[in-house]
C-alpha cells in the first residue's frame, strides 16, 4: 500500500508514540519489579521500590491514555482486541490491581510474612504484565482470525503459540535489562553493585531472546518485511536498534548510566518502530483473510474526530512532556528513604 | 444467567466499587488546596501537620481510584464492543481529552504532592497541590461528559445501518455541552465534594470524642464544615436544576423517579413510598399533590408526561429508579440539615460542645457515598433499555464474542479480589486514623528548612 501523510497515518504513529512511551516508562518500573525478588535484605528491597515510586503510577498512565487513544481513533481495533483477547485481558487488569496493592501495601506492616507475601505478589505481577503485553503483541505479529464482520473468531488457548510466547519472554528480558540500569541509575553502595551486575546478565538474556525472536519472524512472518524490502531506508532503525543495545554495556562501563539508561530507551523506541513498520498499514492482520485484516483505514473513527483529537494532543502532549521531565528531575538522583517513603 | 444480565451486574458492579474512590480523591483535593493555602497564608505549623495527614489519606483513595479505574477503561472494549463501535467516534474522543488533560495532570503532581515535601519550595508544593486537585475535577468533566452524551446525544449523525450503524460527531462542542453535560457535572461535583469534607468531618469528630489530636481535629472539622455547607446547598440547586433537564429530556426517567403514570395528571412530589408496578400506583406513600409540576413547570397545575405515554418496552423499572431516587434525596437534606446546624453551632461557639452531633457526625461519612451511588442508579437504572439514548439499547450493545461463561468467571474474580481490596482499604485508613497526624513538634518546618530544587 502506498504510503500517505494523511490523519489516519498520524493516529498511527501517535498511537505507536504513546505505547513507546508505556513501554519506556513503565518498562523499567515493571522490570525493577521483575528483579525485586532477587534483592534479599528488606532495605535493599525498600530501596528498589522507592526508587520507582515517585512515578510508576504515572507511568501507567500512559497505558490508560494509550487505550484511550486506540478506542477514540480506532474503535474496530478496540472493540475487537478487547472482546477477542477477554481472558487475557482480564488477568492483565487482575495482575495491574495486584501489582499497584501490593507497591501500596507491603512496607505498611512490619511483619515479615507480610512483606514476603507482598513481594511475591509484586514481583509476579510485573512478570505476568510483561508477559502478558509480549503474547498480545506477538499475536499483533502473526495474526488473529478475524471474520468478515470484524469479529474475533479465535479461542484464548489459541493465542498462545511457541512465537507468541517468545515475544512475550522476549519483552520480560528487555524489561529486566531496562529495570536494571534503571536501577544502577537510582542507587548507590552495595545495591548499585548488585544491579550492575544484573546488567550484564539481562544483556546477554535479552540479546538471546531477541536474535531468536528476529530469526522466528523472518522465517515464519515474513510478511513483517516487505516494507524494508520496498524501502531499503528503514533498515536505519534496526541499524540504530543495534547501536543502542551495544551502547548499553559501553556506557556501563564507563559509569555512565544515565547514557546507558538512554541508551536503553532509544532501543525500546527503535524495536516498536520496527514492528510498526512491519505491520503497517494493518493494525490486526486477520489470519483467515487478509481483506478482513483492521486497517488504519476500515477500523478507524471520522476525519472529523481524528482532527479534533489531533487538536487536542497538540494542545496537550507539549504540556504532558513538559511536567513529566521536570518531575522526573525533581526527582532526580539517588534514592534516600524517608517518611513519606513507601 | 444469559450474557446480558452478567455483563451489566460486573460493569455495575466494579463501577459502585470505583465511584467510592474518585469522590473521595475530589472532595479531599478541594480540602487539600484548603488547608494548605492556610499554611501558606499564617505559616501555622498546624496547617501543616492537617496538609500532611491528609495527603496521606488522599494517596490512598487516589491509588485504588487508579487501580480500579483502569478496569472501567478495558470493560468498554471488553464486555460492550458493539457499544464500543457505535460510539467510539464520539466517546472515545472525551476519553483521550481525559487521558491527556486529566490523568497525566493528576499522577505526575500526585508524585510531589506525596514524596515532594522535601525536593520543592512550599509555594511549589502548594501549586501542584491545586493542579493534582484541578486534574481530579478534569476527570470528572471528560468522564460526565462522555456519559451525558450517552443520556442526551447532541452534535452526531448516524452513518451505515443496521447491525454497523455508529455514531459520528459533527459538532464537537455541541457533543461536550450536550443538553445535560453542565447540569449533571455541577451535581456529580458537588457530590463529590460533600464525599470528602464529610470524610473530614467524621475522622476530626472521632478524635474530639476520643479526646485525641484536639487542635487539628476541631480545625480540620472547621475547615470541612465550610465546604459540607457550601457543597451540600448547592447540591440542592444543581438537583433542582437536573431534574428540570430530566424532565425536558428524558421524561421516562421523570416519570420513573416520582412513579407519574398518567399523562393526563399533573405531578405529585411524593415523600416516600413504594410503587406497585402492577396497578401503577404508590402504596404507603405521602406525597403533596401538584408539587412536582411546581417544581419543573413553575405551574402547580400543568400535566406531567407519565410512564403510560410511553411504549411498554422503553420504559425503565420503575420501584428502583423510585427509591434510590428518593433515599438519595432524603440523604441530601439531612446533609444541609447537619451542615446547616453545626455552622450555627459554630457562630454561636458550641460546634465541639454535644456529644451526640459528634456522633452522627462520625456516621456521617456514610452518607454521601451512599447518596452519590443511589444517584448513579437513579441516572443509570432510570435510562434503560437505552445504553445511549434512544439510539442503541442495552441488549444490542454486548461484545458478540464474549460467552457467558467467560464473564461469570471474571465477574467471580472481581468480587473476591474487590471485597480483599475493600477490606485493605478500610484497614489501611483505620490504621491512619489510629496513628493519627505527626505532632507538631516533630515535624521541622518546611519554611525553616528551606530547600530549594536546584539547590542538591
Amino acid at each position: 500500500m502506498e504510503f500517505t501523510f494523511d490523519l489516519n497515518t498520524i493516529w498511527f504513529i501517535l498511537i505507536g508514540i504513546l505505547l513507546a512511551g508505556y513501554a519506556i516508562l513503565d518498562g523499567f518500573d515493571l522490570g525493577v519489579g521483575a528483579l525485586h525478588l532477587l534483592f534479599k535484605k528488606d532495605e535493599e528491597r525498600r530501596i528498589a521500590i522507592n526508587a520507582i515510586g515517585p512515578v510508576w503510577d504515572g507511568n501507567e498512565v500512559w497505558l490508560v491514555t494509550g487505550g484511550g487513544a486506540l478506542f477514540a481513533a480506532f474503535p474496530d481495533v478496540y472493540a475487537t482486541v478487547f472482546s477477542g483477547f477477554y481472558t487475557a485481558f482480564m488477568l492483565l487488569l487482575f495482575v495491574l490491581i495486584f501489582r499497584a496493592v501490593a507497591l501500596e501495601f507491603r512496607s505498611k506492616q512490619e511483619a515479615k510474612w507480610w512483606r514476603q507475601m507482598w513481594d511475591v505478589l509484586f514481583s509476579v505481577a510485573s512478570i505476568v504484565i510483561a508477559l502478558l503485553m509480549g503474547v498480545a503483541l506477538g499475536n499483533i505479529v502473526t495474526g488473529v482470525p478475524v471474520g468478515a464482520d470484524k469479529e474475533f473468531a479465535g479461542s484464548f488457548l489459541g493465542l498462545i503459540t511457541p512465537y507468541t510466547v517468545l515475544v512475550g519472554i522476549t519483552t520480560v528480558a528487555l524489561f529486566m535489562m531496562h529495570g536494571s540500569i534503571y536501577l544502577v541509575m537510582k542507587t548507590e553502595g552495595e545495591i548499585q553493585q548488585k544491579a550492575r551486575g544484573w546488567v550484564n546478565n539481562t544483556i546477554i538474556f535479552f540479546v538471546i531472546c531477541f536474535v531468536s525472536t528476529t530469526m522466528a519472524t523472518l522465517v515464519y512472518f515474513p510478511h513483517m518485511t516487505q516494507h524494508f524490502k520496498d524501502t531499503p531506508f528503514l533498515f536505519i532503525l534496526a541499524l540504530l536498534n543495534m547501536l543502542a543495545i551495544a551502547n548499553i554495556p559501553r556506557e556501563i562501563h564507563h559509569k555512565k548510566e544515565f547514557k546507558a539508561f538512554l541508551s536503553s530507551c532509544a532501543s525500546i523506541a527503535a524495536l516498536l518502530a520496527l514492528f510498526a513498520a512491519g505491520i503497517f498499514p494493518n493494525i490486526v492482520i486477520s489470519t483467515i483473510n487478509p481483506d478482513y485484516s483492521l486497517t488504519i483505514y476500515n477500523a478507524a473513527s471520522s476525519q472529523k474526530t481524528l482532527s479534533t483529537m489531533l487538536t487536542i494532543a497538540i494542545i496537550g502532549m507539549p504540556f504532558v512532556i513538559g511536567y513529566t521531565i521536570t518531575i522526573y528531575w525533581i526527582f532526580r538522583g539517588k534514592v534516600k528513604l524517608d517518611k513519606m517513603s513507601y | 444467567m444469559d450474557t446480558e444480565i452478567l455483563a451489566r451486574i460486573q460493569f455495575a458492579f466494579t463501577v459502585a466499587f470505583h465511584y467510592i474512590y474518585p469522590p473521595l480523591s475530589i472532595g479531599l483535593g478541594i480540602l487539600l488546596v484548603m488547608m494548605e493555602g492556610m499554611y501558606i497564608k499564617t505559616k501555622n505549623p498546624l496547617y501543616e501537620q492537617m496538609t500532611k495527614f491528609w495527603v496521606k489519606v488522599f494517596a490512598l483513595t487516589f491509588a485504588i481510584g487508579v487501580a480500579t479505574g483502569i478496569v472501567m477503561e478495558f470493560e468498554f472494549g471488553t464486555n460492550w464492543a458493539t457499544y464500543s463501535r457505535f460510539v467510539g467516534d464520539v466517546f472515545g474522543s472525551a476519553l483521550a481529552a481525559e487521558g491527556i488533560f486529566a490523568f497525566f495532570l493528576e499522577s505526575g503532581f500526585l508524585a510531589l504532592l506525596v514524596f515532594g515535601w522535601d525536593k520543592v519550595k512550599p509555594r511549589t508544593h502548594f501549586i501542584s497541590t491545586i493542579i493534582v486537585s484541578l486534574g481530579s475535577m478534569f476527570s470528572a468533566v471528560w468522564i460526565v461528559v462522555a456519559n451525558s452524551w450517552q443520556q442526551t446525544p447532541a452534535g452526531y449523525h448516524i452513518v451505515r445501518e443496521g447491525l454497523s450503524a455508529r455514531a459520528e460527531i459533527t459538532d464537537f462542542w455541541a457533543m461536550v455541552f450536550n443538553p445535560s453535560s453542565v447540569d449533571r457535572l455541577l451535581h456529580v461535583l458537588s457530590g463529590a465534594w460533600l464525599a470528602g469534607a464529610f470524610l473530614v468531618i467524621s475522622v476530626s469528630a472521632f478524635y474530639i470524642l476520643k479526646n485525641r489530636h484536639l487542635d487539628f481535629a476541631k480545625s480540620s472539622l472547621r475547615i470541612a464544615m465550610l465546604l459540607a455547607l457550601f457543597a451540600s446547598l448547592f447540591q440542592l440547586f444543581t438537583g433542582h436544576q437536573s431534574a428540570i433537564g430530566v424532565n425536558e429530556n428524558q421524561p421516562a426517567k421523570l416519570a420513573a423517579m416520582e412513579a407519574h403514570f398518567d399523562s393526563s395528571a399533573v405531578g405529585d412530589l411524593h415523600l416516600f413510598g413504594w410503587v406497585d408496578e402492577k396497578n401503577k400506583e404508590v402504596k404507603l406513600g405521602v406525597s403533596i399533590p401538584g408539587l412536582l409540576s411546581y417544581l419543573v413547570y413553575g405551574d402547580a397545575a400543568k400535566p406531567i408526561a407519565g410512564l403510560n405515554s410511553f411504549p411498554k418496552n422503553e420504559t425503565p423499572p420503575v420501584n428502583i429508579v423510585f427509591q434510590s431516587y428518593h433515599i438519595m434525596v432524603a440523604i441530601g437534606f439531612f446533609l444541609i440539615g447537619i451542615s446547616v446546624l453545626g455552622v450555627f453551632l459554630w457562630w454561636r461557639s458550641k460546634l465541639f460542645n454535644h456529644r451526640w452531633l459528634l456522633r452522627v457526625f462520625v456516621f456521617s461519612v456514610l452518607g454521601p457515598q451512599i447518596a452519590n451511588q443511589l444517584g448513579w442508579i437513579t441516572a443509570e437504572v432510570g435510562r434503560q433499555p437505552w445504553i445511549v439514548y434512544g439510539l442503541l439499547k442495552t441488549s444490542d450493545a454486548l461484545s458478540k464474542v464474549v460467552t457467558a461463561g467467560q464473564i461469570m468467571f471474571s465477574l467471580i474474580l472481581f468480587a473476591v479480589i474487590y471485597l480483599f481490596l475493600f477490606i485493605l482499604f478500610i484497614y489501611l485508613l483505620n490504621e491512619k486514623i489510629k496513628h493519627g497526624p505527626e505532632e507538631p513538634e516533630t515535624i521541622v518546618s518546611e519554611y525553616e528548612k528551606q530547600k530549594f530544587i536546584f539547590e542538591k
